[in-house]
């Protein structure tokens, strides 16, 4: 297999696993950018892909082949509200946000299982019948090497996650929200005397981390393992909070760090076919995506450090 | 009411509202959650075998629940005991299974094993926290991905292509004939005075000795004691290689009282994240953590007697242990409804 035919083979499947990273971890921008820190990513992308396989499954019949679409902001609703429980604790009650979001990790997955097991009385639901199609773009993928590379076989929802970023993007930078969201991150109280109300800007980021990373969740689901179990998102989630944290909590260095961690788990998958990496053994190839994680922490970016205000609730008054 | 009340109240608290959450989720759910909650009351003290079971659940939290409360001691969040477990409950099991040696001998060196293990497993996330200022947060999740898969590709390449590790010597045994007979043939083994003589080594680590003093000191306020002379690096590498050495224990009770062997998982044990819990409820002190354990070992075992008994999921505990965590989290509503209590009542 020559060179372009490995990249051929692994760009794609990079792209594909990358689409849910890229949505989870904009969720860990917005909310981490307002100061609140989201470890709860990995639970509520575990409720986004448990509701968007149950959607998928229940609604098939009525909405046909929209169906994983519609799933996905089914996922989105029920993520953002679940959302609101780390919010609440950070946020009003001034919980340990750490604490907080491992509580809501545990919440969201034996939830999923709870329910999985209510419904289905076994550990994993059905496979869906109509997954996120992918396809080949017409006109662009006829461009040689980037056609293929870029626009063969792609998941719609793999175009989705990079608008999504852009206009994260714009969001954060370019509007009075995202001032005012990046103000209550770096200086809660500065921006309280600016007649900002901190509080509600947390809550409507916290609540957007949510929907976006249920988003996240259910693509995966939706695209990748097709039902749900105990091991479906796996670790998904930490990944995505890696990916942010290694994007310097900028929503187009997320994206290129969701990418990048895209590619190290393709690298897992593919690897078997692939000579040299061939050698490895397939059990150590799987650790693989999280040793290259902690690396590129170790490695590439130097200290990082998130907004200023990140992990401390706002108190009125207090100095 | 006083400080210390509130203090005692809160967890108290905690374990009502996750309870009574519990029994709402089961009544919207269309189960009965008195049923139920007497079919987990029958799976922990129904009958001698019960309790032989629960206590040796409740053997592995214990030491869980102290890695997770001695770096939160120093300041540190050790997510990784998941992991640490894992490394551990391999490498009691080889050196369990790959020598043979007198008992007096080839036990202790498995258990130690096991301990080393989870250190090695945390100093690295220690090291990068203190040379590099990586969040330990993060790189101890990653190792414990790592951790289940290069164990499960280790267990896989020593068996031969097999899903389980041959079985250990009876000389690196914990396996007890007498508690196991007292209670009715449960797998209760001598394990659970290991970890009852580990909350006492914590203890002493914390409150009798230089280094104990120290770590506290760092955990409180890293700027101050770097100013009185101590190492701060040195200190977090330090705090995470004796949380990991309890991780690593927990791993090895496991493997060298309960199974006897590992089995390739497909995900985690859950003892590790169940730890935090055990720990928070605790209040990171050695004393809280033997309650903490107690406590959610004690729902762990008994959640299995449910689906049998109530045809309810065992899933509903789990939901339980994740909401208890959520509301000793929101620590600071309870302090406050509590205090405007005792107000009113003073007022009267």
């Amino acid at each position: 297999m020559g060179f372009l035919d490995i990249l051929y083979f692994m760009v794609p499947v990079s792209i594909a696993y990358a689409a849910p990273l890229i949505f989870t971890a904009l969720g860990g921008v917005f909310s981490e950018r307002s100061g609140v820190v989201n470890i709860a990513l990995e639970g509520l992308m575990v409720m986004g892909a448990f509701i968007g396989i149950l959607f998928n499954l229940f609604f098939f019949d009525t909405f046909g082949s929209w169906t994983p679409w519609i799933a996905l902001i089914a996922a989105m609703i029920v993520s953002g509200i679940f959302a609101i429980l780390h919010a609440v604790a950070s946020i009003s009650f001034r919980a340990d946000q750490v604490v907080s979001g491992v509580a809501i990790n545990m919440l969201g997955l034996a939830i999923a299982l709870f329910l999985t097991k209510m419904i289905f009385e076994k550990g994993q639901t059905d496979f869906i019948k109509k997954a996120i199609p992918n396809f080949d773009m017409p006109f662009l993928s006829d461009i040689p090497v980037i056609g293929p590379l870029f626009f063969k076989g792609i998941y719609g929802s793999s175009i989705l996650a990079v608008v999504a970023a852009i206009i994260t993007w714009y969001v954060i930078y370019k509007t009075p929200f995202g001032l005012r969201l990046r103000a209550v991150g770096e200086h809660p109280m500065a921006a309280d005397t600016m007649g900002v109300n901190v509080n509600k800007i947390r809550y409507i980021a916290v609540i957007i981390s949510g929907a976006l990373a249920g988003i996240g969740g259910a693509i995966y689901s939706q695209t990748m393992t097709r039902d749900f179990g105990h091991a479906t998102i796996n670790g998904q989630g930490f990944m995505a909070l890696a990916a942010m944290i290694f994007g310097k909590w900028h929503p187009i260095g997320a994206m290129g760090a969701a990418i990048f961690f895209g590619f190290a788990q393709a690298l897992a998958v593919v690897g078997p076919s692939i000579p040299l990496i061939k050698e490895i053994p397939t059990g150590y190839l799987h650790a693989l995506p999280y040793v290259v994680t902690i690396l590129a922490l170790a490695g590439f970016i130097g200290k990082a450090t998130g907004p200023k205000a990140n992990g401390k609730p706002y108190i009125k008054g207090s100095r | 009411m006083s400080n210390r009340m509130i203090n005692l109240l809160v967890p108290a608290i905690a374990v009502i509202l996750g309870l009574l959450v519990g029994a709402i989720v089961m009544l919207v759910s269309g189960y009965d959650p008195v049923a139920g909650y007497i079919a987990l009351w029958q799976g922990i003290f129904g009958d001698s075998y019960a309790i032989g079971e629960t206590i040796r659940q409740i053997t592995p939290y214990i030491l869980a629940g102290l890695a997770v409360a001695f770096a939160f001691r120093t300041g540190l969040f050790n997510i990784g005991v998941e992991g640490q477990l894992i490394v551990g409950w391999f490498a009691a099991v080889y050196v369990g299974a790959a020598f043979d040696l007198p008992k007096f001998i080839h036990l202790p060196l498995s258990i130690l094993a096991g301990a080393a293990a989870g250190a090695l497993w945390a100093f690295l996330p220690g090291l990068l926290k203190a040379k590099m200022k990586i969040h330990e947060v993060i790189v101890t999740i990653m190792m414990n991905y790592i951790a289940l898969h290069v164990v499960n590709a280790l267990i896989k390449t020593w068996s031969g292509g097999g899903d389980k590790t041959d079985r250990i010597m009876e000389s690196a045994s914990l396996r007890s004939e007498f508690l196991s007979s007292l209670t009715d043939y449960s797998r209760l083994h001598y394990g659970i005075i290991v970890a009852l003589l580990m909350v006492a080594v914590m203890w002493f680590i914390l409150e009798k000795t230089t280094t104990g003093f120290e770590l506290k000191a760092v955990g409180f306020n890293e700027n101050a004691s770097e100013y009185a002379g101590m190492k701060i690096g040195k200190n977090i590498i330090l705090s995470m290689v004796i949380s990991g050495a309890f991780a690593g224990l927990a791993g090895a009770m496991e493997g060298l009282g309960t199974f006897g062997n590992m089995y390739t998982r497909g995900g985690f044990t859950g003892i590790g994240f169940d730890g935090i819990a055990v720990a928070l409820l605790g209040a990171n002190t050695p004393l809280g953590v033997i309650f903490g354990a107690v406590l959610f070992g004690s729902l762990k075992y008994g959640a299995l007697n449910m689906p049998n008994a109530a045809q309810i999921p065992e899933e509903v505990v789990q939901i339980v242990i994740a909401l208890v965590i959520f509301f000793v989290a929101c620590g600071y509503a309870i302090r406050l409804f509590l205090t405007k209590i005792s107000k009113k009542k003073e007022e009267k």
